[in-house]
């Protein structure tokens, strides 16, 4: 087994496999980050440090801890403010750190907001504490109706460049399927100075309760199925761009990732299954990715990466609209059968 | 002074030293000295050490007794160990405190001294406390200043170690342990070189030890224990000598040189008050004011109390005294004079007895009282005394500072007498709402002030009793010199009033307080050209005849602009400094900003750049309001109370309302503590910017509004047709939707709009939405101002409906239940309290026949301080009659208002008989043998016992007379003990579970918020693991303690888990339930607070996620089941069906944790998940159990 090379570039880094541990609560251990580690992980995504989280921490700690006073003369607070209190920014980079210090693999940090008030500031933080990477998550809905889809994709341009100029560390932009023109847009953001693109984000969504007629809102975990979105992205876009590509969401074994590295995917991002089944699983999805290279007498991650890319196939129509394509196949005759 | 000096109040003064020197603190929450005990556990957790290099043990116990006796423990095995307590907690620690003296064992406590309980608690502070516990064989320190605190906890911890004598260092309460002021700090250094460590290694030599055994604390006979009490009195005589000397030491160290008996004043002196504490400054200040125009007043501050001196005393008064006073801040009645006047007096007298007498004749000696509970001490009233004392016949004993006139004992004086003190100082005064920063921007500018510049400053703060919508008075001065003022701002002193809410100008004279010429501020969203007209007239008056110059800032929009929601504080502070020159504008702004870095660093950059920018937009927007020549406003400051109402009323509690209980003369209180319920109706306090507003169209009348609501402020009534005929035009009201009541009734929910807090409850049950627009429920919140007026007149008329009859309701059915009428209302509770809608229900079900037992805490508090209380009564003059009597007591003494009832029930049961005859025997049979379980039982008995009443007043013979006394027993009464998880789970479990054992008739409710709120969130037994509260900074390690489980070991007492929020109809079967149970009812409610760091506005959703995260089981065990072959619990709610993290990340007692120790959260969250996991597993169990009938015992032998 060790005969196959496993090796893959992904944001300019050398990463061993293509197996990279996405955005997660493992990362909030060490030791679950060490398991990762161990399981085989290439490399590993930190939990989002969310701009709307930071602020409600922010906001928590005024309101609990700072003024805490009600004016009442036996009681002028409720809680200890412990001095050690640490501001959900510094805790990051602490973990960030120790992180760093744990593991061999590189350590990509993740920046999950839409706007620029300094909170793009912090990937320089995130540069010094050590990070190898940055994740850039930027999930912004537009509920404006005036608003465009070019202004939208602007915006998020615009966070990229900003955070360019604060950090000289590789950036990937992680995405959401939702843009009219992906590849143009990812063509924008390669030429914005992005390094990588993450295809593509899940997201909490909102649902109705029948019972109580409110709107609420729930994360689902991914399935299998769901890696088809971006197999088709990773190879449409396969070989068109300077940057590299990653996908996350869906991907839950060794198929689905055999799938995407065919497809073209640089990266293989892994959540909900190592959720589910702990991070040790990771180490089955790796043995089940170097078996089928074995069985099929690959030597090398790279010699099948993007081999079914639309670049690469013969019939490259069918990633973009194929369920009409195939219809209509089934009335085509064999080249080879004269009319 | 040196600039090395710091500002600190007297509590973290004696805590910083305690610290330093010693290894083990018991610690146990007590108003005022529970910051004591916190600091300490704070700079425990964060491992700060003391000088030997070791961070101290900190243990909270479960009582003030339980503190004495581990500290009495850790002595014994020679630990340097301390305590901080006041007043009850202070009498807990007395049988302690004679064996640790009796041993004599060096220790130091550290006393923040306060009022004893007696005809009312009193939170504040005198000697009472103190005095207790003089016999005891400590010696006593008396601190004068938050300076003296800090100098004399060290001095006590040197001379304790030294004499073996155990020291109680005191100061006054609230006075000087909260007043903020800057003051030489001890050094470590000084410290080190204080404490003697040859005697700390002697202390720890006489400590137990299995490696050279003894024994101590033996049982003594009459043979010897009279001569081996007298073993200790060396100590006792040399102790003076050794204080002393560790004095002078001190005084070598730091050049502050104090003496067991320190005289100020002429040395020809002939006036002298001797006395000991803050009043003392007072004084002082006083007598350098008065001696200037000629007098020779001195003063006598008793530093030693015990072992009492009389040589130095005399030593120390100049021998040409003729008239001494002696003030004691302390009462013993019936006492021929207060302790340290007999001291005095009795020195006096002795040494006149000697040959060489100090005095050539006997001097005069009176003894007057003063400021008990921190009644002010003014320079007028000192001018009184020393006045009264150049008197032929001074008055003896006297009071100062009431008006007596009833004993007649008061001095009268001058209350515009100032001393030169007011004129050198700089004084500005605040009012501010308690939430929103002004005391903490006021303490941040004393230490501005204190730091940059060379002045003294000094703070204190005036607290209401209401905890929502409390106001703050902030009293600050400045001064070149030492403030010696223990006393607030007095009238026409202040030379910055602020006003933070334009509300209070309706409420207080605060320009009486201004100087001429002063500068007062307003916070007003009023436009400039509109502010003039509306003040009261009062106040303009005093803007132009004393040129005061008037600014105003529209502070909440600045605040709101800047990101800061209602929170002014840095708006308000930035106005201060540009109004005043006390710093140089530019500095003082620096300052603050700096000091506003320090305080947000840790919230993070958005919310310090908020402030930031708030301090810069402050500045620009405050304008100067040109003062008009002419008073042109046509309204005053309004009345309290309406002048119809009750003499008592209007008398004692609309002055204390108005801020004028000072003035109230003695012959108005009653001599025992009674005052009448139903008063807090009377104060209308506005404080909602938004009320709930009924749309009649689409409610159900399901009643879920009236349970949540805290503040009885949202209600139900039925009534009929013909009710509503001159109903104002604006009141609402349909015809009943529920069949059970016929045709012709109608129904209307109605919100007193002036007593809502706009807490959001009620709209948040509201399970009613618009069909056609999902955004309107049934309730909606709607501005205030605008329907202040109409529904006013819509609450006088819906509370002049008459009330329907409650044997028509049906209590099990909330919807019904919810039209009795409350007997608990408008009570000053936290906005959204958890707690309160448990009471409430209670006094709707019960209370027209309930007597409460309401232990000492957050329900005492909002349900018994003055000046209001929530308790009430019905039309017919009937409700709950409401005591307090301790903390620690509360569940005997419900058991003894059961005791007495129940044998008052028997002796007229017993008297009735014997008047069967002449009575009536139908009318006396029936009496005694009437079935009053439900509603129509209890009414035909009342209606009985007024029959019967109308009888016995006709009989002749004594017997008719007695029977009179104690009939209205044979009326089922309900008796309710009523308290927090502090008293049930911790310092009252003792008696808790001495009266599950009884089994009497009693109902307890336990408003379980799982931490002590009233002294400010410190962790009790209830506190689950996982959480931080004060004393478990580092988040509490050990699981909550079942108190179900306990109780229902006992398998007699009926026992209820409930949470309103999460199953409202178990809340109410529970309380039906228990009260009807014939023995022993215990019910533990969920009550979310804000010390548990979340928005009471999510108060109901808490407690619901606490239930389905299995935190809190829902459960009733009713005894009566097991009777009939039912297994007596019922677990009420399901298996748990969310993580308990979820539950817990959602308030910020568990999610901070995560913050300051994420390894020990995580650790926590996991056990707490397994506690979960369990309890859920145990009584899933417990309740599955095949419950086998009870042998019937009745045919057993004994």
């Amino acid at each position: 087994m060790n005969s196959i090379d496993l090796t893959t570039d992904y944001l300019g880094l050398k990463l061993t496999n293509p197996l990279i541990a996405s955005a997660s609560p493992l990362s909030r251990s060490i030791d679950s980050a060490r398991q990762l580690e161990d399981a085989g992980a290439a490399a590993i995504v930190m939990y989002s440090l969310f701009e709307e989280e930071l602020r409600h921490q922010e906001e928590e700690t005024a309101r609990f801890m700072i003024h805490q006073e009600i004016g009442f003369g036996e009681a002028d607070s409720f809680l200890p403010f412990d001095d050690r209190f640490e501001h959900g920014l510094d805790q990051y980079l602490n973990q960030l750190s120790a992180l760093k210090n744990a593991l061999d693999i590189p350590v990509i940090a993740s920046l999950n907001g839409v706007s620029l008030d300094g909170w793009v500031d912090h990937g320089k933080l995130l540069q010094e504490a050590g990070a190898d990477a940055l994740e850039l998550n930027v999930y912004y809905l537009s509920s404006r109706i005036e608003e465009s889809g070019e202004a939208i994709e602007s915006r998020y341009v615009t966070l990229l460049e900003a955070l360019r100029r604060q950090v000289s560390i590789p950036i990937a932009m992680k995405l959401s399927p939702y843009f009219s023109s992906p590849a143009h847009f990812i063509k924008r953001l390669d030429q914005a100075g992005a390094d990588a693109v993450v295809l593509f984000n899940r997201f909490y969504q909102p649902d109705i309760d029948l019972d109580t007629l409110q709107v609420i809102s729930q994360l689902q975990w991914s399935r299998s199925a769901d890696i088809q979105l971006s197999l088709r992205w990773v190879a449409l876009l396969y070989g068109k761009l300077n940057l590299s590509l990653a996908t996350t969401s869906g991907a839950h074994n060794a198929n689905d990732v055999l799938k995407l590295l065919l497809a073209g995917a640089d990266a293989i991002q892994l959540c909900s299954v190592l959720l589910e089944h702990g991070p040790a699983f990771l180490s089955t999805i790796k043995e089940g990715l170097t078996r089928w290279l074995e069985t099929k007498e690959y030597a090398a991650v790279s010699e099948i990466k993007g081999l079914l890319s639309q670049k690469q196939i013969s019939n490259p129509q069918v990633f973009e609209r194929s369920n009409y394509i195939n219809l209509l196949d089934g009335y085509s005759r064999s080249e080879g059968v004269r009319s | 002074m040196h600039n090395s000096k710091i500002t600190i109040d007297g509590n973290e003064a004696a805590a910083h030293v305690a610290y330093l020197t010693n290894e083990v603190i018991a610690i146990y929450p007590i108003t005022p000295a529970s910051p004591m005990g916190e600091l300490a556990d704070k700079w425990a957790s964060e491992n700060r050490k003391n000088i030997w290099g070791t961070t101290p043990s900190v243990i909270e116990m479960q009582s003030e007794g339980g503190a004495a006796g581990a500290i009495h423990g850790a002595l014994q095995n020679g630990a340097l160990a301390t305590t901080f307590t006041a007043s009850q907690g202070l009498l807990l620690m007395i049988p302690n405190m004679y064996k640790i003296a009796g041993e004599l064992t060096p220790a130091v406590f550290h006393i923040a001294a306060r009022s004893i309980a007696s005809q009312a608690l009193s939170i504040f502070g005198d000697h009472s406390d103190v005095m207790s516990a003089r016999a005891t064989g400590f010696a006593f320190l008396a601190s004068n200043s938050v300076q003296e605190v800090m100098d004399f906890a060290l001095i006590a911890q040197a001379a304790t170690l030294k004499a073996r004598i155990p020291i109680l260092h005191f100061f006054d309460g609230f006075r000087t342990s909260h007043e903020v002021a800057s003051i030489e700090p001890v050094s470590t250094e000084t410290v080190r070189a204080l404490i003697d460590d040859d005697l700390v290694q002697a202390h720890r030599q006489r400590a137990l030890s299995p490696e050279h055994p003894v024994l101590r604390g033996s049982t003594q006979n009459p043979d010897v224990f009279f001569q081996a009490r007298e073993s200790v009195t060396p100590f006792y005589q040399a102790m003076p000598g050794i204080v002393q000397e560790i004095m002078d030491r001190f005084a070598a160290l730091t050049g502050r040189h104090y003496h067991i008996f320190d005289y100020t004043g002429p040395a020809d002196a002939d006036k002298v008050i001797i006395l000991m504490g803050s009043g003392a400054e007072t004084v002082e200040e006083t007598l350098c004011h008065l001696n200037e125009s000629g007098e020779k007043n001195g003063l006598l501050k008793v530093r030693l109390y015990r072992p009492f001196c009389p040589e130095a005393l005399l030593a120390a008064l100049p021998s040409t005294v003729r008239s001494i006073a002696v003030l004691d801040r302390t009462k013993e009645p019936g006492a021929d004079g207060e302790p340290l006047y007999k001291d005095v007096i009795t020195a006096v007298a002795q040494d006149q007895m000697n040959d060489n007498p100090r005095f050539s004749r006997l001097p005069r000696v009176i003894g007057g009282r003063y400021g008990l509970s921190s009644k002010e001490f003014t320079p007028g009233m000192v001018k009184a005394v020393y006045d009264e004392l150049s008197l032929t016949q001074p008055k003896q004993p006297f009071t100062i500072g009431i008006i007596d006139d009833v004993s007649l004992t008061s001095l009268s004086w001058d209350p515009s007498f100032r001393s030169d003190a007011s004129k050198q100082t700089f004084s500005a005064i605040f009012y501010g709402l308690g939430s929103d920063g002004t005391v903490s921007a006021n303490k941040n500018s004393i230490k501005i002030i204190g730091d940059k510049t060379q002045s003294y400053a000094q703070g204190y703060f005036v607290y209401d009793s209401k905890k929502a919508g409390a106001v703050t008075v902030s009293h600050l001065r400045f001064g070149s010199d030492k403030i010696r003022s223990s006393y607030l701002i007095e009238d026409h002193e202040a030379r910055f009033v602020a006003c933070h809410q334009p509300v209070f100008l309706e409420r207080y004279p605060m320009l009486d307080k201004a100087a001429p010429g002063s500068v007062f501020l307003l916070n007003t969203a009023l436009p400039i050209e509109e502010v003039w007209s509306s003040l009261p007239r009062s106040m303009q008056t005093a803007l132009i005849e004393k040129h005061i110059e008037f600014y105003v800032i529209d502070a909440y929009a600045i605040a709101q602009a800047c990101g800061m929601g209602r929170l002014i504080n840095t708006v308000m502070q930035s106005c201060f400094f540009a109004l005043v020159s006390i710093i140089p504008k530019t500095e003082a702004i620096d300052a603050i900003k700096n000091a506003v870095q320090k305080t947000y660093a840790k919230a993070g950059k958005r919310i310090l750049d908020a402030n930031l920018k708030a301090i810069d937009a402050a500045l620009a927007g405050l304008h100067q309001v040109a003062v008009p020549a002419q008073v042109s406003s046509t309204h005053e400051i309004p009345h309290s109370v309406s002048d119809d109402a009750p003499s008592f009323i209007r008398e004692v509690t609309g002055e204390i309302m108005s801020g004028r209980g000072d003035a109230i003369p003695v012959s108005r209180f009653s001599a025992d503590g009674t005052f009448p319920t139903g008063t807090s109706r009377l104060d209308k306090r506005n404080l909602a910017l938004q009320i709930p507003v009924w749309e009649p169209d689409i409610c159900t009348q399901c009643g879920k509004c009236v349970f949540v609501c805290p503040h009885s402020v949202i209600r139900s009534k039925l009534f009929t047709d013909d009710s509503v005929a001159d109903a104002p035009e604006t009141f609402k009201h349909v015809p009943v939707l529920s069949k059970a009541f016929g045709n012709g009734l109608q129904i209307s929910y109605q919100v007193s709009p002036e007593d809502c807090t706009g807490c959001n409850l009620c709209v948040e049950v509201c399970p009613i939405r618009d069909r056609e627009n999902p955004a309107r429920k049934a309730l909606n919140m709607a501005p205030q101002p605008p329907l202040r007026e109409q529904e006013s007149i819509n609450w006088d008329f819906f509370e002049h409906l008459p009330e329907y009859a409650r044997t028509g309701l049906h209590h099990n059915k909330i919807p019904e239940a919810m039209h009795l009428q409350p007997l608990f209302e408008f009570s000053s509770a936290c906005v959204g309290c958890g707690e309160t809608p448990y009471i409430r229900l209670a006094t709707q079900l019960f209370g027209d026949r309930m007597v409460v037992a309401n232990a000492t805490g957050c329900s005492s508090i909002y349900g018994g301080n003055l000046p209001t209380t929530p308790w009430t009564k019905n039309a017919q003059g009937r409700g709950p009659a409401w005591a307090n009597s301790l903390f620690e007591d509360n569940a005997e003494f419900g058991l003894g208002m059961r005791i007495a009832i129940d044998k008052q029930r028997e002796y007229a049961a017993e008297l009735l008989l014997s008047l069967r005859e002449m009575a009536g025997a139908e009318l006396v049979d029936t009496i005694l043998h009437a079935d009053q379980n439900d509603e129509a039982g209890i009414y035909e008995q009342r209606e009985r016992i007024e029959q019967l009443k109308h009888r016995l007043s006709g009989l002749p013979g004594a017997t008719p007379k007695y029977l009179l006394s104690v009939i209205d027993t044979l009326i089922k009464r309900s008796v309710w003990i009523i308290g927090g998880d502090g008293w049930g789970y911790d310092i009252g479990f003792g008696g808790l579970d001495h009266v599950f054992a009884a089994g009497r008739n009693v109902n307890i409710l336990l408003l379980d918020t799982e931490v002590y709120s009233n002294t400010g969130g410190q962790t009790s037994k209830s506190t689950p693991r996982g959480a931080i509260a004060k004393f478990s900074a580092g988040g509490k390690s050990t699981p909550k303690k079942d108190l179900a489980r306990l109780a229902m070991d006992y398998e007699h007492v009926y026992v209820a888990q409930v949470a309103y929020g999460a199953k409202d109809t178990q809340t109410l079967r529970a309380f039906l339930e228990a009260e009807s149970y014939p023995g022993t009812s215990l019910i533990i409610a969920y009550s979310p607070c804000i010390a548990h760091g979340v928005d009471l506005s999510n108060n109901l959703r808490q407690q619901d996620m606490a239930v389905r995260s299995g935190h809190w089981p829902l459960l009733r065990y009713d005894p009566r089941a097991a009777d009939s072959g039912h297994n007596p619990l019922q677990l009420d709610s399901q298996k748990p069906s969310i993580p308990f993290r979820d539950y817990a990340m959602t308030e910020a007692r568990f999610s901070m944790l995560s913050r300051t120790h994420p390894d020990e959260s995580e650790k926590f969250m996991r056990q707490s998940q397994q506690d979960v996991n369990k309890r859920y597993q145990y009584y899933r169990d417990l309740a599955d159990k095949l419950f086998e009938k009870k042998a019937d015992t009745k045919g057993e032998k004994a």
